[in-house]
Parts: C-alpha cells; sequence; structure tokens
C-alpha cells in the first residue's frame, strides 16, 4: 500500500514532488481514499471530481516527468466552497434554486490556482448562499464537526474547514463576508484568512453582499497559507473593487521576529460574553507574543457594540438585490405548472430557497424600501464609516489587533437554529472586520477541555496581510504544542 | 415589542416576489420583529454628520476600454435554461405590458 | 375653459458604443438571438461589471452639448424591480447623484425661440428584449439589448405643447447626432420618448394629475400621442371626470393612447449604492478634455453659416440639420463654389437626389469637389442651368466628374453667335403666325419661338444669347 499523504501540508507535497518522492497522482490517490474513508462522517463534500482530480494530477506529473520545474502548489489536492464559480461540475451555492447549475466560467481564483498546477478534488458544503455560522443552512447536507460529529463546523464555509481539518483535502478555498472563514477555521482548528476587501478578486465567487465579501484560503498551516495568498491575490481587470495594489511575496515575510509588532488588545471585545475557557486561550496566546518580543497594549473600538446590527442591514439590503437574478429564467430552478410569469417567480423563489435566506432576502428588502432606506440602510452607511474609523485610531498604536475569533467553540447541531438573531450574535468579532474591508486571520490557539478547537483572530491594517501571516507564524512556530488530529478513524 | 406588522411582512414578500403561507408570515412577524428592534440600538448614535460608507475601499474611476470582446456562444447561453427553444429563452405569459 | 398642457420629455438613447457598458459583447443590433451575449448580460452568477469608459465619457459629451453641470462625483445605483427582460432583476443605473444636471435646451416653434430646462442626464444599462407570444402563449427573452448603455434624459415639465415636444425630440436628435453619440433611430429603438402630460386651467399654478405616455415608436407618433392625450385630459376634465395617473400607450392603429394596466405593487425600487461599481471622479482636467473634443454644435453652426455666407435663416437651418450636410456644404464652398449656388444645389436637386434614392448625405456619390466644379461649368457658360440639372443626375447614377460626362456626351452650350443667328433666321421664317403674333404685341410667342432655337440646338444653345439674338432679329 502507498503512503498516506493525506495529512501532509502543501510545502511537504511540494518537496516530495520536487525531489521524486511521490508523484502527484499518488497523492491526489491518498486523499481521494481519504475522503472515501471519512466523508461519510464528516459529510464536508456536495461533489467529488476523481476523475478531473486525477487528470489534473497527471498533468503534474508530466511535466515533472519532461523535467520541467512546477510550482509550490502543483500537485497539491484542493477543495473549493460551492459558492465559486467552476467550468466543471456544478457551482449551487447549496441551494435547490441552483441545483444542476453548471458555469460557463471559472472564478478568478480557480483560474489562477489552475495555472499554479493545483489539484481539485471537489465541492464543499455551506450554508446556503454563504447565509449562515453552522453550516446547517446547506440544502444539502448538514456538515459535521471532526473534533465532534455532533457539533456543528462553523460556517458559512463550515465545508472548506472540515475538510482541510479531516485531511480531506490539503487546502481549501472559502468566502468571509462576516466571518465565513475566520469563524469555521476556528470551530474546526485550522489556519483561515480573509484577505483586505479588494485584495483577492471576487470574479466568480456568487455574490451574497458585495460590499463584505472576500475569498480566501483554509490551510494547515501558515507558511502553506501564504502560498496560496500568493497565487490568489492581485487585480482582476473582471472586478472593478479589486485592488492595483503591488502583491508582496508572502512566503518570504514568514520570519520568527515579532520583535517590532505592537499588538493591540481591544477592550470591547473582552467582555462577558466571551466564554471563559476561550478568554484564557486567547491570552497565553497573547503571552507567547509577548515572550517573542511583541508589545502589548490595549486598544479601543467604541462602536463594535453596533457592528451586527450594522452588518445585518447592509448585508441583507445587498444580498435581496444580489439573489433577485435566481428567477427561474436564465438558469436554476422553476417551479412547474406556472400559469405566468408573477406565478413563476413566486414558486420558484418559495421553493427555491431555504428559510434563512428568505428571512434575509425579506429583512433586506425592509430596510431598503420607501421610508425605512434612510433610517436603517443609510444609518448603517454611516455607523459603518465609524466602526471603520475606530480600526484606522486603533492602528495608529498597533501593528496588529488581537481577539477571539468566535466568543464560544463549536456548538451543537440544531442547538442555535430556532433562535436567528441569537445566532447573528455570535460572530461579534468577525463582522467588523468586514464592514471595515480589513484583512483578518484565525489560528489554532488550542483545545478546550472538552476537546474542540479555539481560534485566535488576528486583525491588521488593509493590504498587511503580510504583517499578519508573520505574527501568525511567529505565534505557529512558538505556541508550543500542536493541537493534533482529530480522532476520526 | 412588535416592530412590523403582517401587512409590512405582505407588502415585502410581494417586492421580493416570495409567497408566503400564514404560518409563515406570522412566524415571520416575530422573527424579523426582533431583529429590527435589535437595530434600533444605532438610533443610540447620533450620525448627523457622519458622511455614509459607500465603498470601503478609496477607489475611484475604474474603467474598461471600449473594445468588443468573445460572447458566448448560444448553446452555451442557453445551456442552463429551464425552458428555450433554442434561440430564446422562453418564459411564461408576462401580465403586465411594461 | 381654457387649459395648458404641461409636458416633460423622458428620453433614452441608446449610446453607439462599440462595446456593452458593463461587458465586452457588442452593441450591433440586429444579431441573431441571444448571440451578442455573456455571462455578465446574462446576470449568471459570480459576475461583476466593469464600467466602459466610452460611455461614461459620450455621456458626459452631451451633458456638456446640453449646458448641464457635470458631477465631479457621481455613482451608480441599483434599481430593484423583477421583469424577464431585466437579466438581473436590478437595472444599473443612476439615482441620486447623476452624471449630469441642470441643463437646458433651445427649440424653435412657429419662429419663436423657448429655452426647456433638462433636469439631468444619467447612464444606465437597457434591458432585454421580450417577444411576446412566440406560440403556447409563451414569451422567448434575447438579451442582446441586455446591457447596451443608454442614457436617460429627463427634462423639466417646460414643453406646453405637443409641438414643442415634437420641436424639443427633433433638437435634441440633431445634437446627440453632431456628437456622433447613438443613432437616434426611433423606429430600431435607439431612442425611446415618454412623455409626462397634464392639463390645467390657463392662469392656474398648480400641476394636474400627469399621465405617463408610452410606447412613442417613430417622431411623427410623438405629435400625434401627446396632442391625442392632451385633448382626452380636457375632454375629461370638461365632463367633469377626472384624470386618473396612469401609464397609457400609444396606439397607432387607433391613433388613441391606451391605459396599460399597472403592476399590483407600487413603484418601491428600493435604490441603492451599487457595491459592485466604484465612483465616477470627475476632475476639470478631463470634463477640459472632453469639452474641447465638442464638435461645434447645431446652433452655432446656424449662426455662423448666416453671419458668414450671408444665408437666410431657413437656408442656414436646413444646411446644419445635420452634421453631414453641413460638412458636405462647406466642403463644396472650399473647393471653390459660391454659397449660394451650392446652397440651392444642395438643397434643391441634390437633396431630392438623395431623398428619392433613400440614402444619406454621407454616402452621396457626388463628391462635394464635383458639385463645386459643376456650379463653375454654369457660371463660366460652358453649361446651361437646365443641362445641370440633368447633368447632376449623371453624375449622382455614375459618381464621375462633371467635366469628364460634358465631353462624354457633348453636353457644351452652344455660344456661337453666327451659328445661333443662322438658327434664329431659319426660326423667324417657319414660323411666320407667331412672329406676326409677336410683332403684334402677343409676347407670350416669344416664348415658343426661344423653344425652338433651344430645340434646333437639342437644348444646348445658351439661352440668354438665344434670347438676346431673337429679339434683336424681331425687332428688324
Ligand atoms: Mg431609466
Ligand atoms: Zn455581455
Amino acid at each position: 500500500m502507498a503512503r498516506d499523504w493525506s495529512s501532509a501540508t502543501g510545502h511537504e507535497i511540494h518537496d516530495a514532488l520536487h525531489h521524486g518522492t511521490a508523484t502527484a497522482s499518488d497523492i491526489t490517490q491518498s486523499f481521494l481514499r481519504r475522503i472515501e474513508a471519512v466523508d461519510g462522517k464528516v459529510r464536508a463534500y456536495v461533489d467529488i471530481w476523481k476523475d478531473h482530480a486525477l487528470k489534473q494530477a497527471e498533468n503534474v506529473d508530466s511535466r515533472l516527468k519532461r523535467g520541467q520545474t512546477i510550482g509550490p502548489l502543483a500537485g497539491v489536492p484542493f477543495a473549493i466552497k460551492d459558492v465559486l464559480c467552476t467550468k466543471h461540475g456544478h457551482t449551487t451555492c447549496c441551494s435547490r434554486i441552483l441545483k444542476g447549475y453548471r458555469s460557463p466560467f471559472d472564478a478568478t481564483v480557480i483560474e489562477r490556482l489552475e495555472q499554479a498546477g493545483v489539484v481539485f478534488l471537489g465541492k464543499v458544503n455551506m450554508d446556503e448562499f454563504a447565509m449562515g455560522s453552522s453550516t446547517e443552512n446547506s440544502s444539502v447536507q448538514v456538515t459535521r464537526n471532526p473534533w465532534d460529529l455532533k457539533c456543528v463546523p462553523g460556517g458559512s464555509s463550515g465545508g472548506s474547514a472540515a475538510a482541510v481539518v479531516a485531511d480531506e483535502c490539503v487546502a481549501s478555498l472559502g468566502s468571509d463576508t462576516g466571518g465565513s472563514i475566520r469563524q469555521p477555521a476556528a470551530l474546526c482548528g485550522c489556519v483561515g484568512m480573509k484577505p483586505t476587501y479588494g485584495r483577492v478578486s471576487r470574479y466568480g465567487l456568487v455574490a451574497f453582499a458585495s460590499s463584505l465579501d472576500q475569498i480566501g484560503p483554509f490551510t494547515k498551516d501558515v507558511e502553506d497559507l501564504a502560498l496560496v495568498m500568493n497565487v490568489i491575490s492581485g487585480r482582476d481587470e473582471r472586478d472593478s473593487t479589486s485592488a492595483d495594489i503591488p502583491v508582496p511575496n508572502y512566503s518570504q515575510a514568514l520570519r520568527d521576529d515579532i520583535s517590532d509588532i505592537t499588538v493591540g488588545l481591544p477592550k470591547e471585545y473582552y467582555t462577558d460574553a466571551l466564554n471563559p475557557e476561550m478568554r484564557q486561550k486567547i491570552e497565553s496566546a497573547v503571552k507567547i507574543l509577548e515572550a517573542r518580543g511583541a508589545k502589548v497594549i490595549e486598544v479601543s473600538l467604541p462602536h463594535t457594540e453596533y457592528a451586527i446590527a450594522v452588518y445585518y442591514i447592509i448585508c441583507t439590503a445587498e444580498a435581496s438585490a444580489n439573489l433577485a437574478r435566481f428567477d427561474g429564467v436564465r438558469y436554476g430552478y422553476r417551479a412547474p405548472k406556472v400559469a405566468d410569469v408573477q406565478e413563476m417567480y413566486a414558486k420558484t423563489k418559495t421553493d427555491g430557497y431555504g428559510r434563512e435566506v428568505q428571512r434575509r432576502i425579506l429583512l433586506g428588502t425592509y430596510v431598503l424600501s420607501s421610508g425605512y432606506y434612510d433610517a436603517y440602510y443609510l444609518k448603517a452607511q454611516k455607523v459603518r464609516a465609524l466602526i471603520r474609523k475606530d480600526f484606522e485610531e486603533a492602528f495608529q498604536k498597533c501593528n496588529v489587533i488581537a481577539t477571539p475569533t468566535s466568543p464560544t467553540p463549536a456548538f451543537e447541531i440544531g442547538a442555535k437554529t430556532a433562535d436567528p438573531l441569537e445566532m447573528y450574535l455570535s460572530d461579534i468579532y468577525t463582522i467588523s472586520v468586514n464592514l471595515a474591508g480589513i484583512p483578518g486571520l484565525s489560528v489554532p490557539c488550542g483545545l478546550t477541555q472538552s476537546g474542540l478547537p479555539s481560534g485566535l483572530q488576528l486583525l491588521g491594517k488593509p493590504f498587511d496581510e503580510a504583517t499578519l501571516m508573520r505574527v501568525a507564524y511567529a505565534y505557529e512556530k512558538n505556541r508550543g504544542f500542536d493541537i493534533g488530529k482529530p480522532p476520526l478513524t | 415589542m412588535t416592530k412590523i406588522t403582517k401587512a409590512d411582512v405582505e407588502y415585502v414578500a410581494a417586492l421580493a416576489q416570495l409567497s408566503l403561507d400564514e404560518v409563515t408570515k406570522e412566524r415571520l412577524v416575530g422573527e424579523l420583529s426582533d431583529i429590527l428592534s435589535y437595530m434600533d440600538k444605532l438610533n443610540e448614535l447620533d450620525t448627523r454628520d457622519i458622511e455614509p460608507m459607500m465603498h470601503v475601499l478609496p477607489m475611484t474611476n475604474v474603467y474598461r476600454d471600449d473594445v468588443v470582446g468573445p460572447s458566448l456562444d448560444r448553446e452555451t447561453a442557453l445551456m442552463n435554461a429551464p425552458k428555450t427553444d433554442g434561440e430564446y429563452f422562453l418564459v411564461p405569459r408576462i401580465l403586465d405590458i411594461e | 375653459m381654457q387649459y395648458e398642457a404641461i409636458i416633460g420629455l423622458e428620453v433614452h438613447v441608446e449610446l453607439n458604443t462599440q462595446s456593452k457598458v458593463f461587458c465586452r459583447c457588442s452593441t450591433k443590433f440586429d444579431a441573431p438571438p441571444n448571440t451578442n451575449v455573456c455571462p455578465v448580460c446574462l446576470g449568471m452568477p459570480g459576475v461583476l461589471p466593469v464600467l466602459n469608459r466610452a460611455v461614461v465619457e459620450s455621456a458626459v459629451a452631451v451633458g456638456l452639448a446640453l449646458n448641464c453641470t457635470v458631477s465631479s462625483w457621481s455613482k451608480l445605483d441599483r434599481k430593484n424591480y423583477f421583469y424577464p427582460d431585466l437579466a438581473k432583476n436590478y437595472q444599473i443605473s443612476q439615482y441620486d447623484l447623476p452624471l449630469c444636471r441642470h441643463g437646458s435646451l433651445e427649440i424653435e416653434v412657429n419662429g419663436q425661440s423657448k429655452r426647456i430646462g433638462i433636469t439631468r442626464a444619467h447612464i444606465e444599462e437597457d434591458t432585454a428584449r421580450n417577444v411576446h407570444d412566440i406560440g403556447g402563449g409563451e414569451s422567448g427573452v434575447d438579451f442582446n439589448r441586455s446591457g447596451v448603455p443608454l442614457l436617460e434624459i429627463v427634462s423639466e415639465p417646460e414643453l406646453r405643447s405637443a409641438q414643442e415636444a415634437y420641436a424639443y425630440l427633433l433638437q435634441l436628435k440633431q445634437i446627440l447626432q453632431y456628437l456622433n453619440v447613438s443613432d437616434c433611430n426611433m423606429e430600431e429603438g435607439s431612442l425611446r420618448a415618454e412623455a409626462n402630460v397634464s392639463v390645467r386651467p390657463v392662469g392656474s399654478t398648480k400641476f394636474g394629475t400627469k399621465t405617463e405616455v408610452k410606447n412613442i415608436a417613430s417622431f411623427s407618433f410623438t405629435q400625434r400621442a401627446i396632442d391625442y392625450e392632451i385633448k382626452r385630459q380636457i375632454q375629461t376634465l370638461e365632463e367633469g371626470g377626472t384624470v386618473r395617473q396612469e401609464t397609457r400607450g400609444w396606439d397607432d392603429r387607433s391613433g388613441t393612447t391606451v391605459s396599460q394596466r399597472s403592476k399590483e405593487s407600487a413603484h418601491d425600487y428600493r435604490y441603492f449604492p451599487e457595491p459592485d461599481l466604484v465612483p465616477i471622479a470627475m476632475d476639470e482636467t478631463w470634463v477640459k478634455r472632453i469639452r474641447e473634443a465638442l464638435p461645434e454644435l447645431p446652433q452655432a453652426k446656424r449662426a455662423r453659416f448666416i453671419e458668414q455666407y450671408r444665408l437666410s435663416a431657413y437656408d442656414a437651418g436646413v444646411l446644419t440639420s445635420s452634421k453631414a450636410m453641413a460638412d458636405y456644404f462647406e466642403s463644396v464652398l472650399k473647393a471653390g463654389a459660391a454659397a449660394k449656388p451650392a446652397a440651392n444645389w444642395i438643397m434643391g436637386d441634390l437633396q431630392a437626389l438623395l431623398t428619392a434614392a433613400k440614402t444619406e448625405i454621407e454616402s452621396c456619390s457626388i463628391t462635394p469637389n464635383h458639385l463645386s466644379e459643376m456650379i463653375r461649368l454654369i457660371e463660366d457658360g460652358t453649361i446651361s442651368g437646365k443641362i445641370a440639372k440633368h447633368l447632376l443626375v449623371d453624375m449622382f447614377q455614375t459618381g464621375k466628374a462633371p467635366k469628364a460626362l460634358v465631353e462624354e456626351k457633348g453636353l457644351v452650350q452652344i455660344s456661337d453667335i453666327s451659328w445661333l443667328e443662322q438658327v434664329a433666321r431659319e426660326v423667324i421664317v417657319a414660323n411666320p403666325g407667331p412672329v406676326s403674333d409677336y410683332r403684334a404685341g402677343k409676347e407670350k410667342t416669344f416664348g415658343f419661338l426661344v423653344g425652338q432655337v433651344m430645340k434646333a440646338s437639342k437644348g444646348k444653345a445658351n439661352p440668354k444669347l438665344v434670347n438676346d439674338i431673337l429679339k434683336q432679329q424681331l425687332a428688324k
């Protein structure tokens, strides 16, 4: 039996391919076997691209055979959140309304990774249209937290996080509108990053909330994170909001030296809402940074308590327009036996969307509707400006901000589904970051007593992903423990 | 506190082209009221002199040149259509004449 | 009671850029259904718009030509409503910060000029085209037009008659064509007008209830549709009724406006700023560059023609009715012709030929040089004006130079006095009756005698010489 590569990182795989100790095909086979073995429990994948993956792996192998050099991600198996458009397979956002939909184009990030020789293993689960914090809103299945199958993996990119942690891929792509990468990364125990708004092209990301959405990676360590960010970052002429700002080599930025760094701790984040065990984890993580020479100070983000209200006004308003296009005319589901266009819209949308999506569309429609725009939408835009200003001022005093990623570890499936507002409130630490457009990453900072992962969230200045990754790298190298692997088999 | 009424729910449902049954409407009156009441928190802030933030990035003037590029072939364009005659997307009768 | 009409026009103009406003599909009219389409203009999941710079520049050019203030800061917004011709079920348009505002357009009706205010001009995307009743009660949707750039130009409600509205539209069309930003073809839908019409008793300052008249598919319909609607509203009021606020469509077959069922839900478009596009910042340098590239506009050109070429207001108006016509005229002058004969030939015979052949002056086979050369041939007496009329037809049909045709066909005018005297004598001898009538004072027969000389010369005789010679000989 060939060696099992499924627990390897991207840079380990690159070394193996480079030195000829493995072929991309062997590695891909290894992951396909792993998926076969554990995905019945984890339920991360909604579509497995076996033949496609093996073909991509063969391409890498034949390049190697011809003596050609390969990039650092060539032959590295990835999973893709089903919110990203891919020519191969289906793109459904885990919604009934897009069941069977085939995109005629690849998202820019997919194109770039394909160029880099990545092997795509398939599409992974998510909350329908990325609306949720637990992946329970998928129309396909409920993904489990690999550490405790009774618990949620977080969301909305729950499938992407679970697949990485369960060794069903090396890295994956997700999208983050209000924490949808960082929160599942924290709850499942891997590295996840939301880049600065404008750093990564959104072309081919099915829009949830256009002014907040960003695509980002999930990886097993910070070194891999830098490798993925090197490939997917940078201006794309198909996305008007993608910034024309040079992309540094993130791998070169990873140094175990943070003596020039000042870490800010926002006092508004360390309140009673924070689970004591989580607080203790963050405090010890900060101590490690301090021990490595970082200066730690208190900062203030005074408008934190308004972030959730602002966020749910803006994201639902934008979503109500973004999701209008799913109407049964050009693609997707169309309700059968409808007499006229109006009936087609109503039945298609009502049958096609799940409960949470309908709720958010209605909320978004309400806050934009005549007579309410100023009170809700405009007000939210103004408070959003205040929230960004908070960060600008805090970053006058520090280079990075350290916070918990989530106030609690993973919760049990079904625990919060009855109360949407309670679910919304669990996004407290991640949401402001999207409102301010700044980068944020989550890196594992230990297991709770009940054996569930926790995450340290690091926030940075706009387009300063390099510093964020350096601090995360220094932490990872010096945290003195390895959270290990979930007991899946 | 009831922030919105059943009539409000019906109004926005009509705008959003959703047809809701009575039970769902009742449920939504409660849920949306809770959420909207929570949002009233924003009224604590005086924002009279604040410029609303439309874009998080200070970017302006992003354009493309007026150059024709490739279009999809029709087969691909219609590939996902629920109903087509090979030329047009077909939709049921349109009641309102715009 | 005396009523006055209050009319505002909302005009949608398709800009003639090569590619669409937010994607690179062609804007070509008449392509087979759903062939000029891509994921962006089909509103597929995951796509993003990127604004075509030429659309912004055309819109600003129009704004400047309409004396608008160009906004230094402008943005695009989403206008939300559901319709099968709307790919995303929202239209990218402009709401509270349109690109151009507060302009005006000068119209002339019955020799009176009047300034009509322009409220705003903004950019937006066109919708797809629905083909109704394709069979089985279903409709077909063709997305070729989806995303074609539109400029929406809204006037103040300052028009007071259908005639003024018509003049406004024509004047607007003329400016847009001068700027070469649109084909302005109402039949093909590249210019679409909607009129907001209300009436009120003269002297009243309150506005009456307005109706929106749509489906005006040609310039000639405009006047009829608005006229009808004004009369209908007055009649409704006179009979003690009230005008309902509604949308009415012009039905050309019945010559009436017909009520169109309004949508169930009120228009609540839920505009909000388009997050996928960044603001348009128009700095002075950019505006200046566009302003400097503007052509001379119809009004200025007309004034200059009157001043510089001593043309009548009427002639100057006709010659500047299109930029192509004006350019042609000036090219003829540049080639040496005098203004008055050039104007006469272009507005008269040449225009008639163009109209008969259904072509435009842009594609006229007679070059300005040739026309100028022909005018010179008349002036130096080589050909008569009468011959020139025939020559022009030949020039139009063959595209050949007038001199070459004159030689080829032997059209040179006969000015040989001794030969003409000989012919005149023969005519006098052959027509004793008319000659004695003439001598008895019946001047009319003179024309007949001239005709006989011309006939003998196969029309080539110099008519002035024939006149002189005949008069001389008859006086003997
Ligand atoms: Mg419009
Ligand atoms: Zn297109």
